[in-house]
C-alpha cells in the first residue's frame, strides 16, 4: 500500500467495513422474516381479537415472534396491556 | 437434455445482460450448443449487447403466442455457430410471458441445445420470477455495493421459494455468485466490499469476479462480447468463469492489486 493510499484509507475510516456490518444486520433480519411461517400474521390478528374481549388493546400492542433454536422453535408472545387501575389500598 | 441457467440479480444495472451475453458466448466457444433468451419484455437489450439487433424479426412472445416458429425467431450468431439468441419483445406488456408458455418453449429448445441461458429482467416481480422458474442453476450477479448485495439476497430467497425446484420439492437450484465491477484497488483502500465480504454475507459459492474494466463498455459499444477480446482482463475473467462452470479448477484472478514498482507503490498509483 502506498503512502497516499494509507492516508486516504485512514481518512475514509474504512467505509467498506461499515457497509459489511450494516448489510449483515439487515440481511439477517430479512432472512428471519422470510423464513417465518405465513400463519404468523393471522395468529397475531386472532390473538388480538381474543384479548380484546377482556382488555382494550390495539393491533400493535401484540407482537408474535418465532425463533428457531436448533431443531425446535420458540413462539414468543409480547402483549402490552394498557394502564391498569390502581389497586385498592388496604 | 439441456441445462437451464438463469442470470439474475434483483437490482438493475449490475451486469445481468453483459454476463448473460459473455457466459453464453463463452459456452459456445467451448463447443456447447447454447441459446440465450432475453426475458426483459419491453426493454430488449441482449440483442444490442450481442450485436444482432438488426437481425431481429420475431421474438420470444411471438413464439409463445404461436405467431412465429422457434426456428423463425432464433438468431444464429455470425461469429459462433453454436450460439443462438431468442430476443425479447419490445412492445408487449410485461404479463405476456406465462409460466406455461415459457415452459413449452424451453421444452422445445431442450432437445437441440446443451445450455439454455435465461437473462432475467431486474426486480422481483412477474418477469423475474418467470425467468428463474425453470432454472437448474442460477448465476447471481452482484456488485460490491450495499443495495446490490441486499437485492441479491432477496433473489436467493425467491429462488428458494418460487422456483419449480422449490415448489416441486426437488434438488434446490444450484446458486453461483458472480461479482462484477470489482476494483481491487478500492478494496485495498477500504472503500469497497471485498469478494470475501460479499461471499460471507450471501453464503453462496463464488463462480467468478469480473474486474471493473473499460473493455466492458467498449465491447457493448461495438456489440462484441468482451469474452471475444483476447487481450482484456474482463475477457479473461469471463473465460475463467465459464471454465469453472464446466467444472475446471481455475484460480481466481483480478482480485488482488497488481504488484507495482517502488515508485508506483510510494505514490500509490
Amino acid at each position: 500500500m502506498g503512502i497516499l493510499d494509507f492516508l486516504r484509507a485512514s481518512r475514509s475510516q474504512n467505509s467498506a467495513s461499515a457497509a459489511k456490518e450494516r448489510l449483515q444486520i439487515v440481511v439477517t433480519h430479512e432472512r428471519i422474516r422470510r423464513n417465518a411461517p405465513d400463519y404468523l400474521p393471522m395468529l397475531q390478528r386472532e390473538l388480538v381479537e381474543v384479548i380484546r374481549k377482556y382488555v382494550d388493546i390495539d393491533q400493535d400492542q401484540v407482537s408474535v415472534n418465532l425463533e428457531r433454536e436448533g431443531d425446535y422453535g420458540v413462539l414468543e408472545l409480547n402483549i402490552v396491556l394498557p394502564d391498569l387501575p390502581d389497586r385498592p389500598q388496604a | 437434455m439441456a441445462e437451464i441457467i438463469v442470470v439474475t440479480s434483483g437490482k438493475g444495472g449490475v451486469g445481468k445482460t453483459t454476463t448473460s451475453a459473455n457466459f453464453a458466448m463463452g459456452l459456445a466457444q467451448r463447443g456447447h450448443r447454447t441459446v440465450v433468451i432475453d426475458f426483459d419484455v419491453g426493454l430488449r437489450n441482449l440483442d444490442l449487447v450481442l450485436g444482432c439487433e438488426r437481425r431481429v424479426v420475431y421474438d420470444f412472445v411471438n413464439v409463445i403466442h404461436g405467431e412465429a416458429t422457434l426456428k423463425q425467431a432464433l438468431i444464429r450468431d455470425k461469429r459462433n455457430d453454436h450460439l443462438h439468441v431468442l430476443p425479447a419483445s419490445q412492445t408487449r406488456d410485461k404479463e405476456a410471458l406465462t409460466v406455461e408458455g415459457v415452459g413449452q418453449v424451453l421444452e422445445a429448445l431442450a432437445s437441440d441445445f446443451d445450455y439454455i441461458i435465461c437473462d432475467s429482467p431486474a426486480g422481483i416481480e412477474h418477469g423475474a420470477v418467470t425467468a428463474l422458474y425453470y432454472a437448474d442453476r442460477a448465476l447471481v450477479v452482484t456488485n460490491p455495493e450495499v443495495s446490490s448485495v441486499r437485492d441479491s439476497d432477496r433473489i436467493l430467497g425467491i429462488l428458494a421459494a418460487k422456483s419449480r425446484r422449490a415448489i416441486e420439492g426437488g434438488e434446490p437450484v444450484r446458486e453461483h455468485l458472480v461479482l462484477t465491477r470489482y476494483s481491487p484497488q478500492r478494496v485495498q483502500r477500504g472503500e469497497m466490499l471485498s469478494v470475501g465480504d460479499v461471499g460471507e454475507i450471501l453464503g453462496i459459492p463464488l463462480l467468478g469476479v469480473i474486474p471493473e474494466s473499460p473493455a466492458v463498455l467498449q465491447a457493448s459499444n461495438e456489440g462484441v462480447p468482451v469474452v471475444l477480446d483476447e487481450g482484456s482482463d474482463a475477457g479473461h475473467a469471463y473465460r475463467d468463469l465459464v471454465g469453472r462452470f464446466l467444472g475446471e479448477e481455475r484460480a481466481h484472478r483480478f482480485i488482488e492489486v497488481e504488484r507495482k514498482g517502488l515508485l508506483g507503490r510510494l505514490l500509490g498509483r
